[in-house]
């Protein structure tokens, strides 16, 4: 019994306890009527399709700054990108790698001023972050109606100007990064190896990155600011670095998120895409102020897992559609849970 | 000064004894067996070294919920003939003990008679208090006011009573607080914790013949205070406490400064230490401070100016709260600072941490925990980091310096060093440092530093709070690097001794300014003059004493 115990205890009760759900519905999926082999695939699309901004948690949490509620604003960064390179009509990956181009700049300007304000904020870094979210998207809803974008496949039909909510990104850069390589597994598992491989090669440079002497310096200001700052590091600096880090992170995550979903939602589309994020990164096991790459990974396998499979198999059980209900409640309860315990959960 | 006629007051009859009184934090004995009584109208000066356990014996007799929560205390107090034995502070007010603290507790938006009738207050009866209670009544405004003047006359200080805390000076504060107890109708022994701490020289004064008044209506009182003078103006006995015992207890006619400062530090000496002693005679200027202040809360620096000789080790000693831990902290950079540091004839820049660093300074903070560790990383990167970051030592450059990894083998190497030179006792550079010992802590603290290879190191209280024997590593380690390695220090300790047994030359601060320099080798009583502030007129001079003191 032992060996259980000390893995209940390397793993976490809750992440054993939400696997064990997850496992269970996966196995009661056929007595309901629900492919194992479809809801497979469609975790695996679902983890690439959100990992990168689950990534884009890593910085801001290591360097103290909290769990990155601000997320919205990379994705702001990211949409600007996604929309620009349609408007330039780049297509196939370059257009996808166009856009992750334009959306750099972007998300480092973006990013400068939110770390800038968040060190204004010092210990109430996450409602603050929260609020530029919310407000920087509600701001964004006046430029997309007022920047002179003129691709018809963007513009609103009737008028000749102003964004649509929902652009297709078929045409141009649809699966650029999901077909790359993507090979079949049976019947029903496609799987998406470019996304994939993608988000490794990301996951790579943040490893990299917190093996500089740069990223070590983050990772001292996270754990003790005060420690950092008598070894002579540049406490506001380091975390303005982070906060640019997490923004780009998150620009990027909005496009990978696009070109397999095959949409652009514009307007007020970003307004909760912090909150899956981050319930995803403390399912995996990090605390406020500290989170690795397994958290990462861990934590969008189960929460995806989770909003994937709950739906289908609860609401062939009891033949009602529970499926947002449920999300709503996984993705909060996981929040509250994991703000409401200040202590370091292990992975 | 006229002292009240102790004979007479021996008559009187006793209002507070305290018998065979032992407390232990952990296993930490900080009392031993203390007894005496404080009769009617006596005043009684409690004095003794930071530590020597007067907070402590202050806290049993108010009952402060720390001494129940790390276990109580052995032995008996009696009010009165009734033995008793608080719970909680309440129990003892409603005993007519009352208790004026360090720290003002005091809200600052309320007027002086608001605060002194706190939950005391006179009231009105209305229909309200009928159908809904006591807590409805309104407040008698005049009566109260004059209740409050009324207690603030009785000290006889002229504060209005209708004023603002917030916008009183400091010493009203302290006044107004020690009216509230006088307004208590029971109380009967009033316990006054360094009130003058915080007071100028007048209102110190004041004070003291108000505490006179106190004590002819026959309240007695507890007077703690580190300025002997006013001890032997205003107490009728003194008792002395070291080291968590009752070392002396004597009438205030019998004592001067010289023997209480005697009986304060005078403890048995480590002979030892003292042995085969060379003292460092280099005289060429390693750092130069001139006019430094530093605004450090609880640890403010005025205007200090001394000079550290390369190859020696410099001890900075003093009372708590003078200044002493403020001076390394504010060259290193982390607290405001201003006024001139040179360091080997360059000056410093202030406020900038990373530029000392870069000079060849290094520094160990007496905030073990808060400034000196990551807790939640492991002894390697707690050794390496500022190395890394300050030297870029262990960090492998590619791409023209654009990449700067983190040289993770020479860490570890770097580490096992550390770990084998300082014994550090743990399972290996990787374990976290929150897992260690205070004293391992501490070595790894010094490790921290001394991977810089400072040229300078400043070592704020490396004994704080670690046992005996990690004591003496920690002082050894400090010892041989000056000696062997010539590494200059400036050693900042509470404890006098180890100073002593350490350092070259000892400066001395008092109220966050050099009270005086003198060799490590002068006798104690001296250096518990200058830290009681007696070395004044020297200060006042404005000279500062190189390895001579001068007394009045």
């Amino acid at each position: 019994m032992s060996w259980i115990q000390s893995f209940v205890k390397q793993a976490g009760l809750p992440r054993v306890i939400i696997g064990l759900f997850l496992l269970s519905l996966f196995v009661a999926a056929p007595f309901v009527g629900v492919s194992v082999t479809s809801s497979i695939n469609d975790v695996l699309v679902r983890f690439g399709m959100n990992a990168v901004m689950v990534l884009a948690m890593v910085p801001m949490v290591q360097s103290g700054c909290g769990l990155n509620f601000g997320l919205p604003l990379g994705i702001i960064a990211g949409l600007l990108g996604a929309t620009l390179s349609l408007e330039l009509g780049v297509v196939g990956i370059l257009g996808f790698f166009v856009a992750v181009g334009i959306s750099i700049p972007f998300s480092i300007v973006f990013g400068y001023f939110y770390g800038q304000l968040l060190n204004r904020v010092k210990g109430d870094e996450m409602v603050i972050a929260t609020y530029v979210g919310f407000s920087s998207v509600a701001f964004m809803n006046i430029l997309w109606l007022v920047l002179p974008y003129r691709n018809p496949t963007m513009v609103w039909g009737f008028s000749g100007e102003g964004l649509r909510t929902t652009i297709s990104v078929e045409g141009y850069w649809l699966s650029a990064l999901n077909d790359f390589l993507s090979f079949q597994l049976g019947t029903h598992i496609k799987v998406p190896t470019g996304m994939f491989l993608f988000f490794a090669f990301l996951c790579f440079l943040i490893w990299a990155f917190f093996h500089t002497k740069t990223g070590t310096a983050m990772t001292a200001v996270g754990s003790n600011p005060e420690f950092a700052r008598a070894s002579g590091v540049n406490v506001d600096r380091s975390r303005t670095q982070s906060v640019i880090l997490s923004t780009v992170l998150g620009g990027i995550g909005i496009l990978v998120y696009e070109q397999s979903f095959g949409f652009i939602q514009l307007y007020n589309g970003p307004f909760y895409m912090a909150f899956p994020a981050v319930a995803s990164i403390l399912l995996g096991g990090a605390s406020v102020h500290k989170a690795t790459l397994l958290n990462v990974i861990i934590g969008t396998i189960l929460f995806q897992g989770i909003v994937t499979m709950t739906p289908s198999v609860i609401n062939s059980m009891i033949q009602t559609d529970m499926s947002e209900v449920i999300r709503i409640i996984a993705t909060n309860g996981m929040i509250l849970y994991a703000l409401t315990r200040k202590s370091v959960v292990k992975s | 000064m006229q002292t009240p006629n102790v004979k007479v007051m021996d008559k009187n009859a006793v209002l507070l004894r305290c018998e065979h009184i032992s407390k232990s934090f952990y296993d930490n004995r900080v009392l031993d067996d203390i007894n005496f009584e404080l009769r009617e109208g006596e005043i009684l000066g409690l004095v003794g070294e930071n530590g020597a356990g007067k907070s402590t014996l202050m806290k049993i007799l108010f009952g402060m919920s720390v001494i129940a929560q790390t276990g109580g205390y052995e032995g008996t107090v009696y009010v009165g003939d009734k033995p008793v034995k608080f719970d909680s502070p309440f129990e003892a007010l409603e005993e007519g003990i009352g208790m004026v603290h360090q720290e003002f507790s005091l809200i600052p938006g309320f007027t002086a008679t608001e605060n002194i009738l706190l939950n005391r207050e006179v009231t009105h009866h209305n229909f309200l208090v009928e159908a809904f209670g006591e807590r409805l009544s309104t407040l008698n405004m005049p009566e109260m006011i004059e209740r409050g003047d009324k207690a603030l006359n009785t000290l006889g200080v002229a504060i209005s009573p209708q004023m603002l805390i917030a916008e009183m000076p400091i010493g009203h504060k302290q006044f107004t607080e020690i009216a509230r107890e006088v307004d208590r109708q029971n109380t009967k022994i009033i316990i006054l914790d360094e009130p003058t701490a915080v007071l100028t020289e007048t209102e110190a004064d004041v004070l003291l013949s108000s505490l006179k008044k106190l004590a002819e209506k026959g309240i007695g009182i507890i007077f703690i205070s580190h300025r002997l003078q006013e001890i032997l103006e205003v107490a009728d006995r003194i008792i002395v406490l070291r080291d968590g015992n009752l070392v002396k207890e004597v009438d205030a006619a019998h004592a001067d400064v010289i023997k209480i400062a005697e009986w304060m530090v005078g403890r048995k000496m480590d002979a030892s230490a003292f042995a085969d002693k060379d003292v460092n005679t280099n005289p060429e200027v390693l750092l130069e401070v001139k006019n430094l202040w530093v605004d450090m809360p609880g640890e403010t620096v005025r205007d200090v100016s001394f000079e550290v000789h390369r190859g020696e080790i410099l001890g900075i000693g003093g009372l708590a709260g003078q200044g002493k831990i403020g001076i390394p902290n504010g060259i290193m950079g982390l607290f405001p600072a201003g006024g001139i540091v040179k360091f080997r004839d360059e000056v410093v820049p202030l406020n900038n941490p990373r530029q000392v660093l870069n000079l060849g300074m290094a520094f160990v903070s007496e905030d073990r925990r808060g400034v000196g560790l990551l807790l939640e990383e492991t002894l390697d990167w707690n050794i390496s980091f500022t190395a890394v970051q300050v030297k870029e030592w262990y960090v492998k450059k590619y791409l023209g310096g654009l990449i700067k990894w983190r040289d993770d083998a020479a860490i570890r190497q770097l580490t096992s060093e550390y770990i084998k030179t300082f014994d550090i006792k743990c399972l290996g550079g990787h374990q976290l440092a929150q897992e260690l010992s205070g004293g391992n802590q501490q070595k790894v603290c010094l490790a921290k530093a001394f991977a810089l290879k400072p040229e300078l190191l400043f070592v704020s209280e490396p004994t704080r709070g670690i046992d005996v024997g990690a004591k003496k590593l920690v002082l050894d380690t400090i010892r041989n690097s000056n000696r062997e390695r010539g590494m200059t220090i400036v050693m900042t300790s509470s404890e006098l001794e180890e100073l002593r047994s350490v350092c070259d030359r000892i400066m001395i601060v008092d109220e966050g300014r050099v009270a005086g320099i003198l060799p490590a080798t002068a006798p104690s009583t001296e250096f518990g003059l200058l830290m009681l502030g007696t070395g004044e007129t020297d200060r006042r001079e404005g000279e500062i004493h190189n390895g001579k003191v001068k007394t009045k």
